[in-house]
């Protein structure tokens, strides 16, 4: 266990994607030597190592279980394979974890080809916190941003779990079935952020779909949010609307400051990772939530949430 | 009827109709054995088809792998068709084909085979089992998605209404739904609600005129446990709901056409691997289940043999059932008279309770808008109520003599033989499977095969035309199995049926249980990592439920569990383990085709460089326990290991054992 984090990070910088599993491992691991490993790993591929940051596009698919989310990342990873793009995809299974355990089931509902190199598919379990990402799938995700040209991240729900999922991806997509009008409900009343592309699925339900699409065009437009685009899929055979979705990514992320988004993450990352470690009483020793904030603000864009909290922390008395 | 009638009838019943569900290896080998069925006084047939027929592949398919004339008999194309039923008259045959995802392709060369014999469609008589939903629910040998799948359904439906009136073109199947772990009550709901399903779809195919004789063209495939007298209870219960769906919901009123007709095996989930003689007194007070009222006797048994948890059993063990049908029905006074159950408060008591909760959960499904929206909804209510009765079982609660009570034995003498009992599927089998197949695809007319199924294409998508005559005439043209299913995949696509592992809630921890937990906890504290495991099932066979089982102990032990479902090919398991980075695989396998899969997958894990151990459970016979391990299997696992929490102690120890100590990830593959 000498260089192996370093050797992983400069195979995942040299594009290498075979080492992203092992990557992963030691990514995920909390044994000692592992996080030690792990730093190094990251350090391979800090904003600063890059000179820049990392270049895959880390997108955000998320929505209400029975959405179609499986069926929709099947179709997407398809689309974007044949358009000779690797891709990664991070499951993000919210399963309780009342036992410990969890059931990792989304693997099972994703079409790959198990010859296909450019193709990686890893569940991770929502962690101990509720909803919420866990931490080492933000990194995870800025780690395999290094290798592939795309990164997805797949969460379930439609409530606060979106404003973690906004914190890493550059893109988020939140994808609805036509139909439910729970979506429609969210975003009025505010419970749902407004996403930077919307997803219809099932559009093969014909009018029910346009209907769906319509409704949400006009509530977003009431909210001010005009540049929400919003895209019917219908991903089961005979698939359509996928090249539409890949394209809405691209064109919010081109129109995307990635650097800035990416680093507002990390301070926003970093902010809750230290609420989450001194609470409140801690928020207050540091002089409040907008000191924390300004904190922030005023270190190294390119710094991570890690060594970003340890700025926190030598504020604490 | 008064106390002074003659409670016997005027003549005595005639007896149902007795099969036994046979074929493996060959079309050639399969017909020797089903004309000496008949010889011993079988009156039908009832043909198993192998994994590759079922879900369309042909035997050089990767997939197909280990799995050719396994479980049932390759069909590829009409000339293996008409081998297996060379010199058997096909209009005085009665035969059920056990076929659902391919069924209109098989009863296509059963009708192009019936030509060539010089018999009309429409004389011919039998069931194709076509049930499609229960393949999502709980067989797992379906082939296209749900929407599709219906329409070929009711294709099939529209078209033997008209053209073969004598054919049950489709068995709403009760029986694989008991084996998932249905409760009596929801065996009922989630077959009616099937029935429904399908009626519907056929409503839109078929004239309305039609509809009376669509409905009594629907027949059930039941199941019937040991408790025997709640399972007869059932099947009074499913002919009173099937006669007020008949009238209600699709009018009709014909007495004839309202009729509950069933066909029945009795329970194969009940039976046991240890002690496995007890399983022929199971099998007859099963038997007794589906015979002893009058008023909801089955039309059609075939029995298991004594010996299925251990492997395929061999022509007298099946000849043994066949007996048992047969003293039943020409020894016994079972025939003789009216429906002893008539006026019984005990059976109408039951019969009541079951209707009632069989009503509620119909709504429930309708409420999901009907059984096809509600198949993830049924799946993890099946999973829910299976783990329920492994629970009994575990616990003593549910008693199993010889399995869990009464377990001190004699050697027994019917297994001591050298093969263990059972039949062994020659591995070559396969091979001369291919090889044949290849001369067929060379000698045909290629041209005429490529326009036929170019034309069952276009009605495919267009959507209007039935499916029905495009697949005869492909049929006629020698297409194959293959040709056919990937002519229809490339239409309407593929398809992953719900697992119902991901839905199911939390167990209450037992004291066994929660100190498994704090075992997981240390463990996952020496690892860095929670330890996780992937389980999957490789090859073809869809009988996914132990596995399920399975991975939610595993998942209630406190593991990271990837489910990764059924029908997966060795480079799949391989490139899974790979990516998830687990620290060991389990695999399910009941096909019998172990013996070329397991190995095949411990070579590609071993090529991809991950070195977590190999647990597979199944119907392994115990012949073949050391080649596996020799293989580099760590542990196997049989029916007869039917403590799950158990065997999830195993695991457990073995990922501590493996798993180097000082963090390093066990599944690594890194260079």
């Amino acid at each position: 266990m000498t260089d192996a984090g370093r050797a992983l990070g400069a195979r995942l910088r040299e594009h290498d994607l075979s080492a992203a599993p092992a990557a992963l491992n030691l990514l995920e691991s909390t044994a000692p030597d592992d996080v030690r490993e792990a730093a190094e790993l990251l350090g391979e591929l800090s904003p600063a190592r890059l000179g820049g940051e990392a270049p895959g596009h880390i997108v955000g698919v998320t929505g209400p279980p029975g959405a179609g989310k499986s069926t929709l990342l099947s179709a997407l990873l398809r689309e974007l394979r044949t358009d000779g793009r690797s891709v990664a995809i991070l499951a993000v299974d919210p399963s309780s974890r009342r036992s410990g355990g969890a059931l990792l089931g989304d693997r099972a509902r994703i079409d790959f080809d198990p010859g296909d190199e450019g193709a990686l598919i890893r569940s991770t379990a929502a962690g101990e916190r509720l909803g919420g990402l866990a931490p080492r799938t933000r990194v995870a995700a800025q780690a395999l941003a290094a290798a592939f040209d795309v990164v997805v991240v797949e969460t379930v729900g439609v409530g606060q779990a979106e404003t973690d999922i906004a914190d890493v991806a550059d893109t988020v997509a939140v994808v609805v079935q036509p139909g439910g009008g729970d979506a429609l409900q969210f975003l009025k009343s505010g419970i749902m952020e407004i996403p930077d592309v919307l997803v219809v699925t099932k559009s093969d339900l014909g009018q029910i779909a346009l209907n769906a699409r319509r409704d949400l065009v006009a509530a977003l437009r009431s909210l001010g949010a005009s540049e929400t685009e919003v895209v019917a899929v219908s991903a089961a055979a005979p698939a359509a609307g996928v090249d539409d979705l890949v394209a809405a990514l691209e064109r919010h992320r081109a129109r995307t400051d990635v650097a800035a988004r990416r680093a507002a993450g990390r301070r926003a990352a970093a902010l809750s990772e230290f609420v989450l470690e001194y609470g409140e009483r801690g928020l207050r020793a540091l002089g409040g939530r907008r000191a924390a904030r300004e904190l922030l603000a005023g270190a190294d864009p390119a710094l991570g949430p890690a060594e970003l909290l340890a700025r926190l922390e030598e504020h604490l008395p | 009827m008064g106390s002074d009638a003659d409670p016997r009838l005027p003549q005595r019943d005639r007896p149902w109709m007795m099969r036994t569900y046979a074929g493996h290896s060959t079309a050639r080998a399969s017909n020797d054995l089903y004309r000496r069925n008949l010889e011993k006084g079988q009156t039908g047939l009832s043909v198993a088809f192998d994994l590759p027929t079922q879900t369309g592949y042909d035997a050089d398919d990767e997939l197909a792998r280990g799995e050719v004339g396994k479980v049932g008999v390759p069909i590829a194309h009409r000339g293996d068709m008409r081998t297996l039923l060379d010199g058997i008259p096909l209009d005085e045959m009665n035969t059920s084909m056990t076929i659902n995802a391919t069924a209109a392709w098989l009863l296509a060369l059963y009708i192009v085979t019936a030509e060539s014999q010089g018999v009309a469609q429409e004389q011919l008589q039998g069931t194709t089992q076509n049930d499609i939903i229960k393949e999502f629910l709980a067989r797992g040998t379906y082939a296209f998605p749900p929407a599709p799948s219906m329409r070929l359904t009711a294709d099939m439906i529209a078209y033997t209404v008209e053209h073969v009136p004598r054919w049950n073109p489709i068995n709403i199947c009760s029986y694989h739904l008991q084996e998932a772990g249905a409760t009596p009550v929801q065996e009922i709901a989630f077959a009616m609600s099937n029935a429904i399903a399908v009626l519907d779809a056929a409503r839109e195919r078929v004239p309305a005129e039609a509809m009376g004789r669509v409905f009594g063209r629907v027949s059930f495939f039941v199941n019937a446990g040991v408790r025997f007298i709640e399972e007869h209870a059932k099947l009074r219960a499913m002919a009173e709901l099937w006669r007020e769906i008949g009238t209600q919901r699709y009018g009709v009123s014909d007495d004839e056409l309202l009729r509950f007709r069933y066909g029945v095996q009795v329970n194969s989930l009940g039976l046991t691997e240890s002690q496995p003689e007890n399983n022929v007194q199971r099998i007859v007070l099963e038997t007794l289940a589906v015979t002893l009222g009058r008023d909801a006797r089955a039309r059609a048994i075939q029995l298991p043999a004594w010996n299925e948890a251990l492997g395929l059993p061999r022509p007298w063990d099946q000849q043994w059932s066949l007996r048992v049908q047969q003293v039943m029905a020409y020894e016994t006074d079972l025939l003789d008279y009216a429906d002893i159950f008539a006026g019984s408060h005990v059976m109408d008591a039951l019969v009541a309770e079951m209707l009632e909760g069989a009503r509620a959960e119909m709504s429930v499904v309708a409420d999901h808008g009907g059984a096809v929206e509600a198949v993830p909804y049924m799946k993890a209510a099946l999973v829910d109520s299976h783990r329920e009765r492994i629970r009994a079982i575990e616990a003593g609660e549910r008693v199993v003599v010889g399995l869990n009570r009464f377990t001190e034995t004699e050697a027994s003498p019917l297994t001591d033989d050298a093969d263990g009992g059972i039949v062994v599927v020659d591995p070559a089998v396969e091979a001369e499977q291919i090889g044949a197949l290849e001369r067929w695809r060379a000698e045909r007319d290629g041209n005429a095969v490529r326009a036929a199924l170019a034309d069952l294409a276009r009605v495919a998508r267009d959507g209007g035309e039935n499916l029905m005559v495009p697949t005869i005439a492909a049929a006629r043209a020698g297409a194959t199995t293959g040709e056919w299913a990937e002519t229809l995949r490339s239409v309407f696509g593929s398809y992953r049926a719900p697992t119902g592992v991901g839905e199911a809630s939390a167990a209450d921890a037992d004291d066994e249980l929660e100190e498994l937990r704090g075992e997981v906890e240390v463990l996952a504290e020496r690892l860095g990592r929670r330890p996780k495991i992937l389980i999957g099932k490789p090859g073809l066979d869809g009988h996914s439920n132990g596995a399920e089982q399975v991975a939610l102990r595993a998942r209630d032990a406190g593991l990271d569990v990837v489910y990764e479902g059924i029908r997966l090919t060795p480079a799949q398991i391989a490139a899974s383990a790979l990516q998830e980075g687990v620290h060991v695989v389990g695999l399910s396998i009941l096909s019998g085709s172990h013996r070329e899969l397991i190995p095949s997958v411990v070579e590609h894990l071993r090529d991809a460089g991950v070195q977590a151990p190999v647990v597979v459970g199944g119907i392994i016979p115990e012949q073949d326990v050391e080649p596996l391990e020799r293989a580099g299997v760590a542990a196997v696992y049989t029916p007869k290991d039917f403590d799950i929490t158990r065997i999830m102690r195993d695991v457990i120890h073995l990922v501590g054992e493996r798993s180097p100590s000082d963090g390093a990830p066990a599944a690594s593959g890194a260079a």
